[in-house]
């Protein structure tokens, strides 16, 4: 088994483990958190191999394994400079997201811890495999375990919740494979490079490109199938949140850099004024959302859609400087948005209400989360300095070079991320402490505080160093591009 | 050199690390000491570069530190950029900065969390420093808004009072208004250039500068978009008109911070940016044209507002932005050199009337309404000396035959000479000029009114009761310290309540009769290197001006009289100011229960926050509101997911009855859906 392999299926190894001892009949929910943690450790120990490993200037795919399947099937592993950084990413949140459970949950324990171990090897798989079908497995199995962490440890309208995000996905997911399915059918082989080098009759694109389109935008989510979010985060556990936020909605963007961009690019072009358009309303229009809620965790998955319009259009300008930032983008949105759904969680833990209304002077009982929450939401507005400006800058940057209109209305995006994002933190942290309930509410502890870190130096550093990322994903980034550019005909920029 | 501008740049950095993360384990005293003494070393090392740039021959240099944005042509380092301009920053800020620190030991001397203040004050300083030194657009960005946060921590320092709150955001999200033209404007030049670098920019402007450019549906005049976008970024840093509404509000941080930030520093990085970019806006007519009149409009509103307010701060808040908008008139007529003069004598002369007023407030018990001031000079002599200085200062007076005056005078006239010289061959220049002799007046009779309405008079505190002018009373109220700052527990309770004035402790004082001296002096001794004849040895290249602009070189070639009518003028209004305030003292309250027509116009700042709040806060609540309970609830959730859930009246019904059975089942059934589409597809073209 190749190093890709054993690093996707390691976490399967914590499930067995938890099987096995609840068999034994001697499995408590302690052990299981242990066993849980440690198996994620354990998979972030191996992508970190994989990232010590990889050769950046090497645009091709790398550790590549490949297997005979069946049929004209093969099973195919691999990653490159844009999907390597993913893997870290999912296996970096997931230690803190069984940690952020901790103590939260406390029914079904197991199944808990389960589902995430399990949702854990097949988001890294997603982001592994190199072959179509093994991927629409991947992608699609996935949505099992979320479905499942939303409709059994969510909250209250969670079955709506959970309705919601199987509809709309179902939408996505059956047209996608109908596209699956006809690529292999034209082309005569399922191996994602063999299909980036293939060329696909303009025509045929178009269909294909829609098909993938739909089930990316909605995965994305991009504007107007966006509704299932808000509700999704809302009666997802925090841990589930994080997750959903961090990493399931990369997939989207992954799928357009993996697929639309090289292996559709005429239906890319012809299609990229819908996105950038679709890119920009999301961003004014969820912005604007988001500033009238009145529940902390929709607020957050509103600007999670905006901050999602920055990587659509991004990677539609189809040059260099947008596509790094997209992906750029992608990652810190990552690290961001789940420090601020943990961020809620902490509160929501304390007071078991996620009403903006409900707080107010948190500051003057948690200076440490006040701080915490501060340096976040800061990220968040996309302050130079923290990871969240370098994606932005980059994304309208790359924008700009096809369509100014997208890039004056997405930079007001700017201006709107201010108001909701600021509003929102002096609601809940500043001003008195006028609620008796918040009188005795108790600052970060040492569990959270352990959350927190890694996040805080990933926001810090990514944005004071974010060539440790460009210098990653640049070469196959630029690879990408430039076969773009001449599928096009296009200027190499 | 290289290593000492480096910790010059870094010193208030860590001090503010050490103080923000471990303030609280190391006590007060620790905190204040550390982030003072890095700012005076900062301060120190300064002046030794500055002193070497001016008399020393030092060369133009950079400091690359380390890599920060790379991506294509999209190249940004972590640098210190050293010349004129960022020489001149580097005092002025840490100058003020040292000395703020200083005053702020007194100042804050009662609150409750000073290692978070001094933390704060410290990380402005450090992104301030930043800004002065970047060496392309990206970390120019990164000290632009870094002192933007700042800003916003420091306004809402005392995060108790839901008007410092809001003020905060207030000033962020104007900022941020101005921010989203300068990132346009930013990406304009990065695709017109290939670079984000000044040093690869400006020698490729000349021939780039008139290309077409198309940009919004329209095909512009490349510099004069170019400059016109990040100009928009200047408005909102500098306050100036339309973008200036953040600047008053600001007044609620504590008055340090108003000192430091909003007076001296961190508001005239709009005009260093443009002194800066003079080697592109050199090449943009219809973008200075711009400037020159926002400026200029700027100079005039903020004055007319400031004739009429009552709270202390705010009268110099105004003044503030007026002296800022002469500063962008003079660069946008092409007299970059006199903006930067301007900049630097107001640092002094704005910082010493910002912390005079600061002491006043401090020695009336945290009161800021002038109405409730007057006869505080004999209590408090020191803070009169010195405050009679600045506005001297700001004023201009001088001797225009003999050329000797304090600061205000030489800056602010070259300023005006300017704008009548650039007059000759562009009206915008006339109009300027004219604005900025008015605008003297102006400036004089407000100076004077805070002047004789605090320090002279009859004494309107204590028992006896308060001005006559119950206008916009519950105005004022709202916006006095007082007012839920009492939680900090340090209303001076401890002074007893006899509510006398009394004078500072000389932690305060000391930075005041620095700057005065600063006020006395920078004119005079500054005026040959900055621009005098030696302007051009001084600059070293740091200004660019275009072969055709002579504007500098013939504003001193204008007429006497046009040195001495803005002086007139500035008698004048010192006379109005002195006719009202003392010799028939009480007639400016009786005017101003009139409630004229342009009283009020003047008092409530020409309606621009009664526009704002019904026009864009509306609107963005409203569309809001729209999008999400009309758009997203009622069109895409009823037409999609719930309108399918209606239909199937059954799939509700299974719903409700079976819970979370309900998702297993789904689950399951997506599963078997998955499973049995990829067997299809198996089946079809497998083997």
């Amino acid at each position: 088994m190749g190093l890709l392999s054993l690093t996707t299926y390691s976490p399967l190894l914590g499930v067995a483990l938890i099987l096995l001892l609840k068999v034994l009949g001697k499995g408590s929910d302690t052990t299981a958190k242990w066993i849980a943690l440690g198996t994620t450790i354990l998979t972030l120990a191996l992508s970190i191999v994989v990232v010590a490993g990889f050769h950046p200037a090497d645009p091709g795919f790398q550790m590549v394994e490949t297997h005979r399947w069946f049929g004209v099937l093969n099973y195919r592993m691999g990653v490159d400079g844009i999907s390597v950084l993913f893997v870290l990413l999912t296996t970096f949140l997931l230690p803190l997201c069984i940690l952020g459970g901790w103590s939260v949950i406390k029914e079904r324990v197991s199944e808990y811890l389960i589902a995430f171990l399990v949702l854990e090897a097949l988001v890294v798989g997603v982001f592994c495999a190199l072959d179509l079908v093994l991927f629409y497995l991947f992608f699609e199995a996935q949505l099992i375990p979320m479905f499942l962490i939303i409709g059994i440890w969510g909250g209250k309208n969670r079955v709506y919740a959970a309705f919601k995000f199987f509809l709309y996905t179902l939408l996505g997911s059956v047209l996608m494979l109908a596209a699956v399915l006809a690529m292999i059918g034209i082309s005569g082989t399922s191996s994602i490079p063999d299909l980036m080098a293939y060329k696909f009759a303009p025509g045929v694109q178009t269909w294909l490109w829609l098909a993938f389109f739909a089930s990316f935008a909605v995965k994305m989510p991009m504007w107007p199938v966006h509704t299932w979010l808000p509700d999704a985060h809302v009666e997802a556990p925090t841990a589930g949140s994080v997750i959903l936020a961090g990493i399931l909605l990369k997939m989207g963007g992954y799928g357009f850099l993996r697929f639309s961009l090289p292996m559709f690019p005429n239906a890319s072009e012809m299609f990229a004024p819908l996105v950038f358009g679709l890119s920009a309303i999301a961003i004014v229009y969820t912005s604007l959302v988001a500033f009238r809620q009145t529940d902390m965790k929709k607020l957050i998955a509103y600007s999670s859609v905006a901050h999602m319009g920055f990587v659509t259009m991004g990677i539609f300008s189809g040059n260099a400087v947008g596509v790094q930032g997209a992906v750029f983008q992608m990652l810190s949105h990552g690290v961001i948005s789940g420090a601020l759904f943990l961020i809620v969680g902490v509160v929501y833990d304390r007071m078991h209400t996620r009403e903006i209304a409900a707080y107010g002077g948190l500051v003057n009982r948690m200076p440490w989360y006040a701080a915490v929450f501060m340096l976040f939401t800061m990220g968040n507005v996309g302050l130079p300095g923290t990871s969240g400006f370098v994606g932005e800058i980059l994304t309208l940057t790359g924008v700009y070079k096809a369509s100014t209109w997208t890039a004056l209305v997405a930079a007001s995006g700017v201006i709107l991320s201010a108001v909701y994002a600021l509003s929102l933190y002096r609601r809940v942290v500043f001003g008195e402490l006028v609620n008796p309930k918040l009188a005795a509410i108790t600052d970060l502890d040492t569990r959270e505080v352990l959350i927190f870190a890694p996040l805080i130096a990933g926001t810090l550093v990514l944005g004071l160093q974010p060539n440790l990322v460009l210098d990653a994903t640049s070469a196959s980034v630029d690879h990408l591009v430039a076969a773009y550019q001449v599928a096009i005909g296009g200027a190499v920029r | 050199m290289e290593s000492l501008v480096t910790l010059l740049v870094f010193a208030p950095f860590i001090a503010s690390l050490v103080a923000g993360l471990f303030g609280r384990r190391i006590g007060n005293v620790a905190s204040q000491s550390v982030t003072t003494g890095a700012l005076f070393l900062s301060c120190a090392l300064a002046w030794y570069v500055f002193s070497k740039w001016t008399w020393g021959g030092l060369e133009p240099f950079t400091v690359t530190v380390a890599p920060f944005i790379h991506v294509g042509q999209f190249i940004s380092n972590w640098s210190i950029r050293i010349d004129a301009l960022s020489a001149v920053m580097l005092i002025v800020v840490t100058t003020v900065s040292a000395l703020v620190h200083l005053y702020s030991w007194g100042y804050m001397a009662e609150d409750d969390s000073k290692p978070r203040f001094f933390a704060y004050l410290s990380f402005f300083t450090f992104a301030m420093l930043a800004l002065v030194t970047s060496a392309d657009f990206m970390q120019l960005f990164f000290g632009w808004e870094g002192v933007g946060v700042a800003s916003y921590l420091l306004i809402g320092f005392w995060f108790k009072k839901p008007t410092a709150n809001a003020a905060a955001i207030k000033a962020f999200v104007v900022n941020r208004v101005g921010d989203f033209g300068f990132a346009l404007g930013i990406m304009t030049i990065f695709w017109a250039f290939g670079s984000i670098q000044f040093a690869e920019i400006f020698p490729q402007v000349a021939h780039l500068a008139g290309k077409a450019w198309w940009f919004a549906g329209h095909n512009w005049r490349l510099m004069d978009l170019a400059c016109v976008l990040l100009f928009i970024g200047a408005m909102g840093k500098s306050a100036q008109f339309f973008l200036h509404t953040w600047l008053p509000d600001a007044m609620e941080g504590p008055t340090p911070v108003s000192a430091l930030i909003h007076a001296a520093t961190m508001v005239t990085a709009g005009v260093y940016m443009v002194c800066l970019l003079s080697p592109m806006f050199e090449y943009a007519p219809d973008a200075k044209n711009v400037v020159a009149v926002i400026g200029a409009v700027t100079a005039l509103f903020a004055a007319t507002v400031g004739l009429t307010q009552n709270d202390i701060k705010r009268v110099i808040a105004y003044s503030t932005c007026s002296q800022l908008g002469y500063m962008f008139f003079a660069a946008g007529v092409g007299a970059y050199q006199a903006a930067m003069f301007h900049l630097f004598t107001h640092a002094f002369f704005k910082a010493l009337l910002f912390l005079g007023a600061g002491s006043v407030i401090h020695g009336m018990h945290h009161e800021q309404d002038m109405r409730k001031y007057g006869a505080i000079a004999k209590f408090m002599p020191i803070t009169y000396a010195v405050m009679t200085i600045g506005t001297i200062a700001i004023t201009g007076l001088g001797i225009p035959g003999l050329d000797l005056g304090f600061a205000g005078f030489y800056s602010k006239d070259t300023i005006i000479e300017a704008a009548f010289a650039a007059g000759g061959n562009n009206p915008v220049g006339l109009f300027a000029s004219i604005v900025g002799v008015v605008v003297a007046g102006l400036t004089a009779f407000y100076s004077w009114r805070v002047a004789f309405f605090t320090f002279n008079g009859h004494a309107r505190w204590g028992a006896a009761s308060h001005g006559d002018d119950h206008a916009s009373h519950a105005q004022i109220e709202t916006h006095t310290e007082p007012t839920g700052h009492d939680d900090h527990a340090h209303v001076h309770d401890d002074h007893g309540h006899d509510h006398k004035p009394h004078e500072s402790p000389l932690v305060m004082l000391i930075p005041l009769i620095v700057l005065a001296v600063g006020a006395i002096a920078s004119g005079f001794v500054f005026f040959e290197h900055f621009v005098g004849e030696g302007q051009a040895e001084f600059w070293r290249g740091a200004i660019f001006t275009a072969p055709t602009n002579h504007v500098l070189h013939e504003a001193h070639q204008t007429p006497l009289w046009l040195k001495t009518v803005p002086l007139v003028v500035s008698v004048l209004g010192l006379l109005v100011a002195a006719y009202m305030y003392l010799l028939k003292e009480g007639l400016g309250a009786r005017l101003a229960a009139q409630k004229g027509m342009l009283y009020l116009f003047s008092y409530n700042k020409w309606y621009f926050d009664e526009l704002y709040e019904a026009t864009f806060l509306r609107a963005a609540r409203w569309l809001g509101d729209l999008f999400w309970k009309v758009g997203d609830k009622k069109i895409i959730d009823g037409l999609g997911p719930d309108g399918v859930a209606a239909t199937s009246a059954a799939v509700g019904k299974f719903a409700g009855r079976l819970q979370t059975g309900f998702v297993y089942h789904y689950a399951f059934v997506m599963l078997l859906g998955v499973l049995g589409l990829l067997s299809f597809a198996f089946w079809a073209w497998g083997s």
